[in-house]
Order: C-alpha cells, then structure tokens, then sequence
C-alpha cells in the first residue's frame, strides 16, 4: 500500500489495555485553566516511569464547563484503577489545588468511581463545606484566594494505551515536519491522549536489555546510527524515524486517531521526504489490541 | 393506560390521610380496587370511592382534582411516579419522599416535605410553616431532594435541615433556616426575623439583606462558584427561579449562628 509515495508497511501497532479517567479544570481565565492542566499532567508520558500518562485532551468553552469558566479537559491512563486513583489524587492535590482560581469537576461517568475531592477535602481542616447539587457531591475546600470547589468523585473506565506508528524518512526535520502534522490532526479528535513530549517519541522500545536490571531498551532496529552494526530495519535512504504513540478511551478512539495521524503524516509524501509508516508491535504477544496498518486505511 | 384521577365528590368534613394514593401503593391496582381503599373520614372508616370519583388505572401518574387544604399527606413515602394536585393541599405533603415529584397548582399546608430525602416538590403557591423541616419532637427533617415553592413560605422554613434545597419564589416568615445542620435554602423575596438561628452548617441565600440575630458575623464580599452550580442545576431554571440565575456569584457573606459552631452561612447575592 502506497499513499502519496510513502509505503504503508503490512504490519500492526499493539496496543494494551489501561483505565483511564477525565477531570474538567476551570479557572478564572483560560491561562489559568491550562497552566494547572499542564503542571498536573507534566512529567506524564509513560506509565513505566511516572506513574500515569496524561495531558490536555482539550480546551472548553465556558458555556461548556459545569461552573461556567473557560476550562481544559485532562486524560489521566494508568494500569490500574488502584493506580490511577493514586496519580489522580495526588496530581490534582498537588497542581490543581494549589494554581490560583482552579476548579476541578468529573468528565466522566461511569459505574466505578474514584476520588478526586473526596480526601483532598480535609485540606480544609473542618472548615471544608460539602454542597450535593444534581446528584452530585462538591466540595468547597476554604482557600487563601477564596475557595477550591472540587466535585468529591470522577469515574474511571477502561481504555486502550500503546497503540502506535512509526514515521521514518530521510531527515530529522522532514520526519518531524510529518510527525507535527499528524499531531496536530490527532489532537483535534475526542477522547485521545498522546502522551509523549509534543505528542512525538524519538526513543522507541524494544522489551529487554543486555543489562539485567533494565525491562526495556532502545529500538536498536529502527536507530538509523546501528545501521550496518545490528539487524536494522531501515533502508540506506532512512534517516530518522519517529513515533506517535496514541491513548485513547476506546479502541475505535485509538483506531480513529492512528488513521487520522497516519494520513496526516503522509500528507507531505515522498517528495517531503516521508519513505514509510511502520508501526511497533511485540509480535501480538504481549497486547490485547491490534491496529493493522493498511487494514484501518482502507 | 390512562392515569389515575381522583376528584373530590364535595370538600371534606374532616381531615383526610391521603398517604394510601401514591404510586407505588397503588401500582398494580384497578379502579375498582382504589375505590375500596378505607380512609378515616371524622370518626368512620369509610372506602375512597365515597370521597372521591376514581379513573384510570395507571398509577405512575395520579391527578388530584379540586384538591382541598384538608387532604393531608399527599405522597407520603412515595419512592417514584409523579402526583399532580390540581388546588390547594393539606400537612404533610411529599412526607417521608424518597423519590418522585409532586406539583401542586395551589397552596400546601404545614410541614410540606418533612422528612423528605429524594424526589421534587413543586408548589406553586404558598406553603405554610415549617417548610423541609422536623416534626415537632421528631429528630427527622428534610434530608434529600428539591422543594419549589413560586409563592411564599411560613415560618421556620427548614428547621433542622439536613440536606437538599429549598427555594422560594416569594417571601419566607421568621426564624427562616433556624437550627439547620446542612443543606441549602434560597429565598427570592424578604425574609423574617432571626434567620438562622442556632444554624450549624448549610447555606441560605437571599437576595434582600436580612435581619440576622446578633450570633452572625459579617465574612465580607466573594466570588462562589458553587453559586454557578447551583443555579444551573435542574429546578433553579424554571418560574420564578430563572432570576437566580442572572445574578452571578458574587456574595456578601455572614456567618454563623457562632453560638452553635458558626460553620453556616447566610448569603447576600449583591
């Protein structure tokens, strides 16, 4: 399969399965909503290291917020429910709780709940005041700028992380220029995360190492500065390859996201320098979902 | 199914106990059946059917027709379904309610949603004292739900609250919101003497400044968000109540009563 001259190689992403929340964060003006979205979801790109993947799904209009401010919507993956109330509680109690002006809300529903007020509310020391407005608890934590309203839960539900492809061309700034094209198209769509810095990975993984302490090593495959030292999977005419890895709520979300981002990649096509989209997969060992290229471009 | 009416043959005698026609009692039952029900009218036991003209079968839906002041407990301990009263109502209406709603076209009598802890109560006239509040020598007071009432309320309108709304389209009498331990009353008109007296916890918001006992102390000026909440929540955008909705969320606070705690707080929508 060719699309405008780049070659769509016939394999698959591997994806797994994650649990995954959403947290609405309003503040007095936009800035301030998107400052506490960012401090909450830094240091978030991988599960292996930082607990959570997480970062700003989107932008909400205040007509469109539960208080009636400008807003962000915040996606939080972990890999376990006991893991993700965790990173919820003390991300949100650490960067949500202290921005100036913020407000934390559920963008989720769903029959298993997790907290995201519920304990943060004894920062009020006795002097917090619960509100059950509309079948729904809040709390209003006394705070020195006025008051931190927090809604006492958030739901969790599960979701799919990992899913991925691989944009190799023959430059950095070419591969790059095709990588922000499909980042900008992928995070234009609902309910999906691209969790690493930029949205783009340059440190793909292979599982294991020659050094026993370390699960996960780089891609020696794909690194274009092995070529010719180890069994390398790019041609002569490869200089850099880059990869987008794609989280999402649903395995149609991620679906979705990896045809969106991959066609947007393409855009540029040979003549920009764009040879071919891969995708990393274990073999189909080790994830529960599969996202074969040329099938979802079809 | 059409849904059942009961219509007054003549205004009562007597006081009469309507807890027996909520939705959930009478689910399953036929025409026939209702009008079998016994009431206390006076000192005899007598069927529904000598009372009231009984249609329909459906009992999700029960029509109270040309309802009279006298026609205590309407809805009490009703769990879902929707009761209609087309008139005024007597006590005790929506007693005990966990669910459901209520919409009486005239006026309620005294203790309208004591005890009540889910479902909607909407009345579009006035109601009379103790509003969501205790029974008397009762330790339970409206725990849940949403009580409107378009026109004014009595005296002590949540007294002992615990949870849930209550908002008020007109005025509320004296002692509005006394010894309440959570919860949240809104008043669109004036308010009597000694709001929240020996109030624990809660909220109650007006919008005319009001006459608060010595035992509350001024907090001055914020914005709440949970304002913004509370006025978007089902229930604020209808009648009367749409007007809340424009007045923003910035409040003169008191707080108090400071010999009970002095955690409530009284709310002046500037």
């Amino acid at each position: 399969m060719i699309i405008n001259g780049v070659e769509i190689e016939d394999t698959f992403g591997e994806a797994f399965g994650m649990t995954a929340t959403r947290i609405v964060i309003t503040a007095l003006t936009d800035r301030w909503a998107r400052v506490a979205g960012e401090t909450m979801t830094g240091f978030a790109t991988s599960v292996i290291g930082c607990g959570a993947e997480a970062g700003i799904e989107s932008e909400i209009p205040p007509d469109a917020t539960p208080d009636g401010r400008p807003g962000v919507s915040v996606l939080l993956f972990a890999v376990s429910g006991e893991e993700l109330t965790k990173q919820v509680e003390r991300r949100v109690g650490q960067c949500v709780l202290t921005c100036p002006t913020t407000a934390a809300f559920a963008g989720l529903e769903s029959e298993k709940p997790i907290p995201l007020g519920k304990n943060l509310r004894y920062f009020g020391d006795g002097y917090q005041i619960s509100k059950r407005i509309g079948g729904r608890r809040y709390w209003r934590v006394p705070v020195m700028d006025g008051e931190f309203l927090c809604e006492e839960l958030t739901a969790r539900t599960s979701a799919v992380g990992g899913g991925n492809f691989l944009v190799l061309g023959c430059s950095q700034e070419q591969v790059l220029a095709a990588c922000e094209r499909a980042v900008g198209a992928i995070r234009r769509l609902p309910n999906v995360l691209l969790p690493f810095p930029g949205g783009i990975a340059r440190s793909g993984s292979k599982v294991g190492s020659k050094y026993k302490s370390l699960m996960a090593s780089t891609n020696d495959a794909y690194c274009p500065t092995l070529r010719g030292l180890v069994d390398s999977r790019l041609g002569p005419e490869i200089e850099s390859v880059l990869e987008i890895v794609i989280n999402g709520l649903g395995e149609a979300d991620v679906r979705e996201a990896t045809r969106v981002g991959i066609q947007a990649a393409c855009e540029l096509g040979a003549a920009g320098g764009i040879r071919r989209i891969s995708a990393g997969n274990y073999g189909g060992k080790l994830g529960k979902f599969r996202f074969h290229l040329r099938e979802l471009l079809q | 199914m059409s849904r059942l009416v009961l219509t007054l043959r003549e205004p009562p005698a007597h006081r009469i106990d309507m807890g027996a026609f909520t939705p959930d009692r009478l689910a399953g039952l036929s025409a026939e059946d209702v009008r079998r029900i016994p009431l206390w009218h006076g000192r005899r036991q007598v069927p529904a059917g000598d009372l009231f003209q009984v249609e329909g079968t459906d009992a999700e839906q029960i029509l109270i027709q040309a309802g009279s002041d006298r026609l205590d407990g309407i809805g009490t301990g009703m769990s879902g379904g929707e009761i209609l009263v087309e008139g005024h109502a007597g006590a005790y209406l929506g007693r005990e309610m966990g669910g459901g709603t209520i919409r009486v076209t005239g006026n309620t009598g005294l203790l309208t949603g004591s005890a009540m802890f889910g479902g909607q109560v909407q009345v579009e006239g006035s109601c009379g004292d103790f509003l969501g509040a205790a029974i008397p020598g009762e330790r339970r007071p409206m725990r849940g739900g949403f009580i409107a009432v378009h026109g004014n309320a009595g005296d002590r309108v949540g007294d002992c609250l615990r949870r849930g709304i209550i908002v008020i389209g007109g005025n509320a009498g004296d002692y509005c919101a006394s010894r309440m331990g959570a919860g949240t009353i809104a008043v669109l008109g004036t308010v009597g003497d000694q709001v929240g007296l020996g109030m624990r916890r809660g909220s109650v918001l007006l919008t005319v400044e009001p006459r608060l006992p010595p035992t509350f102390n001024a907090n001055g000026t914020h914005y709440l968000g949970f304002l913004t909440l509370l006025t978007r929540s089902p229930g604020f955008g209808a009648g009367p109540f749409a007007a809340f909705r424009e007045r923003g969320t910035r409040a003169r606070r008191w707080l108090g009563d400071l010999g009970y705690g002095g955690k409530g707080e009284v709310l002046l929508w500037s």
